[in-house]
């Protein structure tokens, strides 16, 4: 037996292929979770419009958007707290699991990368939320609202490779929270911590062009700023010709850091890993 | 094991049962000391950056819908500290899909303790006190930069307020999960009723469209767990026009609300067909 490592690249990349396929076939196995997640993002949404126009109702213009942009920022927002996970989740809840029972020793056992499996299915999993609580709580929202939303197919597809990059440094991200698994033996607590500081800093809550001063300048640096807000932005327009490469510049950095760093931080956990259970 | 007689009895059962796995639940918690700080904190800063955002909002506005901040800041408090205590009590029941699917309800309906309050208290932590806490710290400002004529009446209201919002967020919690008991998957269809209900609470009623307010009153009457009374402590006109009795009938809304609530888990449980494994 050949082991997919030996048989070279291509059935490596058919492997993590495979595991992203898989988790998408396996999110949509659980069709009434998806319907009672897209219908909790919509009343959200609903919820979360109404505060905004009353504020720009208040403030026109306001850090540079009209009225019907903030509440389309608000709905593109709530289509992405899941694709992007930024409520934390996804492949987390899989690798917690992992960790309780002792099961995690097998997987570094595998013969494909520990960090390259969970990305994978983490990506097969974010394609489906952005098919059904991505898409449709956006439907919701132009049915009740005044949306902006681009005619041009290319703006869509310069969205669509914003949130793939989104998607990887949050994957980064959730990865680096995961791994204090390895010395915590419970990861809910830097979980809870993150998820705090996500939905904040990645301007899921609101526009971070609303945030005074200093505070503005560090979301602005941090990478949660790559998973809503630059996202968002590029839908709305509001980065083009080289701002857009700059924003895709900036994802790329952030993602190659925090992969980097979730490397390095796997290799020290792998030389002593304590395993849990029997 | 004898079961107690009587309603008052039964009752007594209940909380005691509930109190004891939720003790239980403290203490194996408490077993990793370095993540339940970090929860505990991390729950609380929820509800704060929750906070935080109706701050920044005022940053750039005095009014929002026409409601200054100190009002906003009742409203949030009053919202957020009744749906924190409700999550205190009973919201662990959104689990039941889980115990459905797996089929674990069985283990607890042959205990001998009531089966809703062994749910209420699974896995019950502490840490949920941080929302509730940091509630009634914006509620304890909101109520010093008010300014309100303090009546008899007002200040009796607002305790009153916080009873009756708890238990309608308690029926709420309890409601919507017994659709689980059909729907396995469907927990997250609560949190849109609660924490989507807390969250509309938490804004003045004419940010929202006259549909959507008339559906808090007549509908889902999460209306009564602040907006409506909080009109009388803050001698605010009625967005709908509504007679002055609603916003006294939060005690009445509450009693139906749990009434209902106690309706759903008893026909769940009737319907509930384990799957035997």
């Amino acid at each position: 037996m050949r082991s997919p490592v030996d048989g070279g690249n291509t059935v490596v990349g058919g492997v993590y292929l495979s595991v992203a396929r898989g988790a998408f076939r396996r999110y949509s196995t659980y069709r009434a979770a998806t319907v009672a997640g897209t219908v909790t993002n919509s009343v959200f949404g609903v919820i979360l419009a109404s505060t905004m126009l009353a504020l720009w109702r208040a403030r026109p213009g306001l850090g540079g958007y009209d009225a019907a942009q903030a509440v389309t920022y608000t709905w593109i927002s709530q289509a992405l707290l899941a694709t992007v996970a930024v409520w934390g989740g996804g492949f987390q809840d899989d690798l917690q699991a992992r960790f309780r029972s002792g099961d995690i020793a097998v997987d570094l056992y595998r013969p494909v990368d520990f960090q390259g499996w969970w990305l994978a299915a983490d990506l097969g999993r974010a394609a489906f939320q952005l098919v059904t609580r991505g898409a449709l709580p956006v439907l919701v929202g132009a049915a009740l609202f005044d949306l902006a939303l681009p005619g041009s197919p290319l703006v869509w597809a310069e969205f669509l490779l914003a949130v793939v990059l989104a998607v990887v440094v949050s994957f980064g991200l959730r990865f680096l929270a995961s791994l204090t698994g390895f010395w915590l033996h419970e990861s809910e607590g830097v979980r809870a911590v993150m998820t705090v500081v996500s939905m904040f800093f990645s301007g899921m809550l609101l526009p971070l062009a609303l945030f005074p001063g200093l505070l503005g300048e560090l979301a602005r640096a941090l990478p949660f700023s790559a998973m809503v807000q630059l996202p968002a932005d590029v839908l709305l327009r509001r980065r083009t010709g080289t701002g857009l490469l700059a924003l895709y510049g900036f994802q790329l950095g952030w993602a190659a850091a925090l992969l980097a760093l979730g490397r390095a931080g796997q290799a020290l956990a792998v030389r002593r890993v304590v395993v849990q259970g029997g | 094991m004898v079961e107690p007689d009587g309603p008052a009895a039964r009752a007594g059962w209940a909380v005691r049962s509930w109190w004891l796995i939720a003790g239980m639940w403290i203490r194996s918690t408490m077993a990793y000391r370095a993540s339940f700080a970090l929860s505990l904190a991390a729950n609380t800063l929820v509800t704060f950056l929750d906070f935080a955002v109706l701050l920044l909002m005022f940053a750039h506005t005095r009014q929002l819908a026409g409601w200054t901040l100190a009002e906003t800041g009742f409203l949030y408090g009053t919202s957020s500290a009744a749906l924190g205590a409700a999550n205190v009590l009973v919201g662990s029941v959104g689990g039941l899909g889980e115990r459905v699917r797996s089929g674990s309800l069985d283990t607890m309906l042959i205990r001998p303790a009531p089966a809703l309050a062994q749910l209420a208290a699974e896995r019950f932590s502490l840490r949920r006190l941080g929302r509730l806490l940091q509630a009634l710290a914006v509620l304890g400002w909101s109520l010093t930069a008010l300014d309100v004529h303090w009546t008899w009446d007002r200040v009796l209201m607002v305790p009153v307020l916080l009873l009756c919002g708890t238990l309608i967020f308690c029926a709420l919690f309890i409601g919507c999960s017994c659709v689980q008991f059909w729907w396995g998957e469907a927990a997250e269809l609560q949190n849109s009723l609660t924490y989507g209900g807390a969250t509309l609470l938490q804004y003045p009623p004419t940010v929202f469209a006259r549909e959507l307010v008339a559906g808090t009153v007549f509908g889902v009457p999460l209306a009564f767990v602040n907006w409506l009374p909080a009109l009388h402590v803050l001698g605010r006109p009625d967005p709908l026009g509504l007679p002055a009795a609603f916003r006294f009938a939060s005690p009445l809304a509450a009693a139906l609300c749990l009434l209902a609530a106690g309706l759903a888990w008893r026909t769940g449980l009737r319907a509930y067909r384990s799957t035997g494994s």
